[in-house]
């Protein structure tokens, strides 16, 4: 599946920082996030609400809302084009056919008064210049593509005549409209349900094979991640804490925050066994960006905290695409300094 | 009962948001005074009702007493001119006050118990309850308010009182309707499950749970009702269908419409006074909206 | 089980009427609670589990009238429920309560956190003033909350304490049994550890019996002792936690188990990959209501609905086929 190893990345994201005014102050809901995508390969972006995943895929997609927000630092290289700098005519012409995006609720992501088909075809014009039949007729195909079944009589359907799993598989068929070389999927199947959840990720699956599509998932859930991942990257509070493999980030993960989270979450097992011990706990709630931090975000609920994590970590890279942004992995740490 | 879990402390304690607990009616009363709109319209709401009062032991004349030439433009003897019949125009404002808030405010008064008690019933209780509550609406928003007021006057008298009542029952319908959809929205948030499973009664829900949580539109939309009342007299009062004996600003307006071009002094000074305590009422219902909302405290 | 279950169902139906689509058409039926009977063994966690539209949170708010049921018993401690008067219901309710899935939702936001958690005692007329606020102290430091708390509102409260808010709520009135809705669908997962724990806890200190409703198998697997499968308005398959994880018999239960993506085991692979949607309730499949997605299913699955058995001990399926796939899966 994955064949960007050798080329060069399709999207390379470089010290992106998002700031935004909230009663007459700067907050920095981004900061010095980077990671780059190959073709054909998904990266998982993983962290819980509010820690700045989603905020991630709007600055990719130039949608960061403005004002309050504004991209404050860094570089987005799409095909070595740089976003951030793109004029807001070029970033609409991207939009749709460079990069594209699924959302969380595919109700409220479709236009209620337009037909399935009217809004797939609008698309497919607006970038490829196609005739209104031609692109109805595309239209028909992307919903055969993604498997929805009597593609030609769907397409004059209303979102409200669809159930959840459908109305999903139509906004990624308008998502692939225009073969992009980037989807961005954020949370694409926290709204479905778990038989529905893994019929979208065999489709997303299948596209990317037969297409190359690199994919960001933005998700919540390890579950999917690990399901579809290649890659995968831990966010917390706005900062990027640790970069791995799946199999690094899952099997060895080195961030207090990243092991915590893998520990509290509940997995089927297939022997009851350990049932009713209690989980395993992250004390405390995330903290509030308003307040403004500094230090290490994670340190107030952290078991490993010690005096050192009143600065903010950098990043330490372990290997190519390993990070660890937490003060236990610098390795020129003096021996006195253990956790308490 | 026991204790609760210990609390896990990470060895080194950094920032510890504390929460600051409120005294609920200072915060509430603070919020409320925070708002300079609401109390200057409370001050000017206050100095006109100061009139209403003891203007016309001030001003001891007869609103009704011809003192002059008709159509006088303000001047040094008559501040606000005289009308086309030659009445003081100061006199009517000062002497309509009373009338006209008493008016105003009683009219809603039916109003607001009507509508709210007839858009809560139907809204929390749905079902037939419902289809008949909104029936019997529907009747009385397919009349004209206006003829129906206007029979109504005619069947009982042209008293102080028919025209409260007059105006009050045929003003209800809108207040009914917003009460009843927001009910209905508010009905299922679960929240309300959650009461109910607790036990509370349903007249306890309908007062004290769903209708502070309705209030926002239900404030703004009685406040609008308000002016409307005493936009409603003056059309009564132009057809000659309210009390003769009475001066209201409302009154005042309708008789003297013809004369606008004429003497706009005469028009013009009664509508300034409906604007303004409409708005006053207005900007008050805004600042207790607003205070009384628990989110927008802190701000 | 000898003793009395302290909650028992039998045949509980919730239907509802829809509107009519044009002027001189039946009302359809929406069946959204077909047929359920469960009982909960006093101490015990049942776990309701299915996909949106099951029927399994009506099932839950249907027990505890809080949507009226259209036939069937519920009987707690003995007594049925559905039969009570309004005022005997209104005492019924301190031994019963609930928490919702949405901790954003189930709080009165012009209510500070103090005053809902005493609305329970106030409402039932509990004890005297200085006991009900002595109360309140006790229900904030059971569930977690520091008692300077009282007087925020719930928008000053994060998710997870805001649901440490319902179940303190929930716990004012010393009930026996706690639907619990979804507790922690809407929690981030370092939250619903949290909250899970919390749950797990009280249940254990205060010998709380729940009914747990959930579509999350992990969760449910964590906390339940039992656990009934639901699909449009039926249970499909029933038994203690150990026997369904270990030995699923109906397809439903399979398939929704190889779904679930695992971190352990992304078994992409060997999933059981079932076809369409879950029908519309109110146009149910004949027969088996699963036959439109089954993938063992034949022509007896699409005319004849199978009942519920207990075919093993505490083992109960609706499936006609069970016994000849459980041969399969040994092979």
């Amino acid at each position: 599946m994955n064949t960007g190893a050798g080329d060069r990345p399709v999207l390379e994201v470089d010290g992106l920082s998002v700031d935004f005014t909230v009663r007459k102050r700067q907050v920095r809901i981004l900061s010095d996030v980077g990671f780059s995508i190959g073709r054909g390969e998904t990266l998982g972006i993983i962290g819980e609400s509010g820690c700045g995943k989603s905020m991630t895929a709007l600055s990719l997609m130039g949608m960061v809302p403005s004002p309050p927000g504004r991209i404050s630092a860094g570089r987005i290289l799409l095909n070595g084009e740089d976003l951030c700098a793109a004029s807001e005519s070029r970033m609409r012409a991207i939009r749709g056919r460079n990069i594209s995006m699924i959302f969380q609720e595919p109700m409220t992501s479709l236009n209620p008064v337009y037909t399935v088909g009217n809004q797939i075809a609008e698309t497919i014009r607006r970038h490829k210049g196609l005739s209104g039949a031609d692109a109805l007729a595309e239209a028909v195909d992307l919903l055969r593509l993604v498997h929805i079944p009597a593609p030609d009589k769907r397409v004059s359907a209303y979102p409200h005549e669809l159930s959840g799993g459908m109305r999903q598989r139509v906004m990624i068929a308008m998502a692939l409209a225009c073969e992009p070389d980037v989807l961005i999927a954020d949370e694409p199947t926290t709204a479905l349900d778990v038989t529905v959840q893994a019929q979208i990720f065999d489709l997303l699956r299948e596209i990317q094979d037969a297409r190359g599509t690199a994919i960001v998932l933005i998700t919540h859930d390890f579950g999917a991640v690990s399901e579809m991942a290649d890659r995968v990257i831990v966010m917390y509070a706005g900062h990027k804490i640790e970069e791995g493999s799946l199999d690094e980030v899952s099997d060895d993960a080195r961030h207090p925050y990243t092991q915590g989270l893998l520990r509290c979450m509940p997995e089927i097992r297939a022997r009851a066994r350990e049932r009713r011990q209690p989980l395993p706990e992250i004390p405390g709630v995330v903290p509030d960006l308003l307040k403004g931090l500094t230090g290490c975000p994670f340190a107030s609920r952290c078991p490993s905290a010690m005096d050192r994590c009143r600065e903010l970590p950098p990043s330490f890279a372990l290997a190519p695409q390993r990070a660890v942004k937490c003060w236990l992995a610098d390795a020129s740490a003096a021996p006195g300094e253990q956790p308490a | 009962m026991s204790e609760a879990q210990e609390p896990t402390v990470p060895p080194v304690r950094f920032d510890d948001p504390a929460d600051v607990p409120e005294v609920r009616w200072r915060v509430t009363a603070a919020m409320f005074y925070g708002n300079k709109a609401a109390v200057l319209g409370i001050a000017v709401l206050a100095a006109i009702l100061l009139v209403g009062l003891f203007g016309p032991l001030l001003l001891q004349a007869d609103p009704f007493a011809i003192v002059g030439a008709p159509l006088t433009a303000p001047g040094e003897l008559r501040p606000l001119g005289t009308d086309y019949l030659g009445r003081d125009v100061l006199a009517g404002m000062i002497h309509g006050t009373r009338p006209t808030l008493i008016v105003a405010l009683s009219a809603t008064a039916f109003t607001v118990v009507i509508g709210l008690s007839v858009g809560a019933v139907a809204g929390f209780y749905g079902g037939r309850i419902d289809n008949l509550l909104m029936r019997i609406t529907e009747f009385f928003q397919v009349l004209p308010p206006l003829v129906f007021a206007m029979v109504i006057v005619a069947i009982m008298g042209a008293h102080f009182m028919t025209v409260i009542i007059a105006i009050g029952v045929t003003t209800w319908t809108n207040l009914a309707r917003l009460t009843r959809a927001e009910f209905l929205k508010i009905k299922e948030r679960e929240f309300v499950l959650a009461d109910r499973a607790i036990g509370v009664r349903d007249s306890r829900l309908i007062l004290r749970v769903l209708l502070p949580n309705a209030l926002p539109p239900l404030i703004i939309a009685v406040t609008l009702q308000t002016g409307l009342t005493i936009i409603y007299e003056a059309a009564l009062s132009f057809l000659g269908l309210t009390d003769p004996d009475i001066m209201t600003w409302g009154k005042m307006i309708g008789l003297s419409r013809d004369f606008f071009f004429d003497a706009w002094w005469s028009v013009t000074f009664p509508g300034l006074a409906i604007l303004l305590t409409t708005l006053c009422i207005a900007l008050i219902g805004d600042g207790l909206n607003d205070a009384f909302n628990p989110r927008l405290r802190g701000r | 089980m000898s003793a009395e279950p302290l909650v028992r169902v039998e045949n509980l139906n919730v239907h509802f009427q829809m509107p009519r689509p044009h002027l001189l058409a039946p009302r359809p039926v929406l069946h959204a609670v077909d047929g359920v009977s469960f009982e909960i063994a006093r101490g015990r966690v049942l776990g309701l589990v299915g996909e949106s539209g099951c029927g399994k949170t009506t099932s839950g708010l249907a027990l505890l009238r809080l949507v009226a049921a259209t036939g069937g018993r519920v009987l707690f401690d003995g007594t049925d429920i559905l039969a009570l008067d309004a005022e005997a219901m209104r005492g019924m309710r301190r031994h019963m309560q609930v928490i919702f899935q949405d901790p954003y939702s189930s709080l009165n936001p012009r209510q500070t956190a103090g005053d809902i958690v005493r609305a329970p005692l106030d409402t039932q007329g509990v004890g005297s003033a200085a006991e009900r606020a002595a109360r309140v102290d006790e229900l904030f430091a059971l569930v977690g909350l520091r008692s300077n708390q009282k007087a925020l509102y719930p928008h000053q409260f994060s998710g997870g304490q805001r649901q440490r808010i319902c179940i303190a709520r929930a716990l004012a009135l010393t009930p026996d049994f706690i639907v619990c809705d979804e507790p922690v669908s809407a929690l981030d997962v370092a939250i619903q550890a949290q909250i899970l724990n919390l749950l797990c806890k009280l249940q254990d200190e205060l010998n709380l019996t729940y009914l747990f409703i959930s579509h999350d198998l992990a969760v449910v697997q964590h906390i339940c002792d039992e656990i009934a499968v639901m699909y449009l308005g039926s249970i499909v398959e029933k038994a203690d936690n150990a026997a369904l994880f270990e030995n699923p018999r109906h397809p439903y239960t399979r398939a929704l188990l190889s779904a679930v993506p695992s971190r352990r085991t992304p078994a992409s692979a060997t999933r059981i990959r079932l076809e369409g949607d879950i029908p519309n309730p109110i146009e149910r499949p004949d027969g088996c209501r699963f036959h439109t997605r089954c993938p063992h299913a034949q022509a007896r699955c699409r005319t004849e609905a199978p009942a519920l058995t207990e075919d093993r001990p505490g083992h109960w399926v609706a499936c006609h086929f069970s016994n000849e796939l459980d041969a399969a899966a040994d092979d």
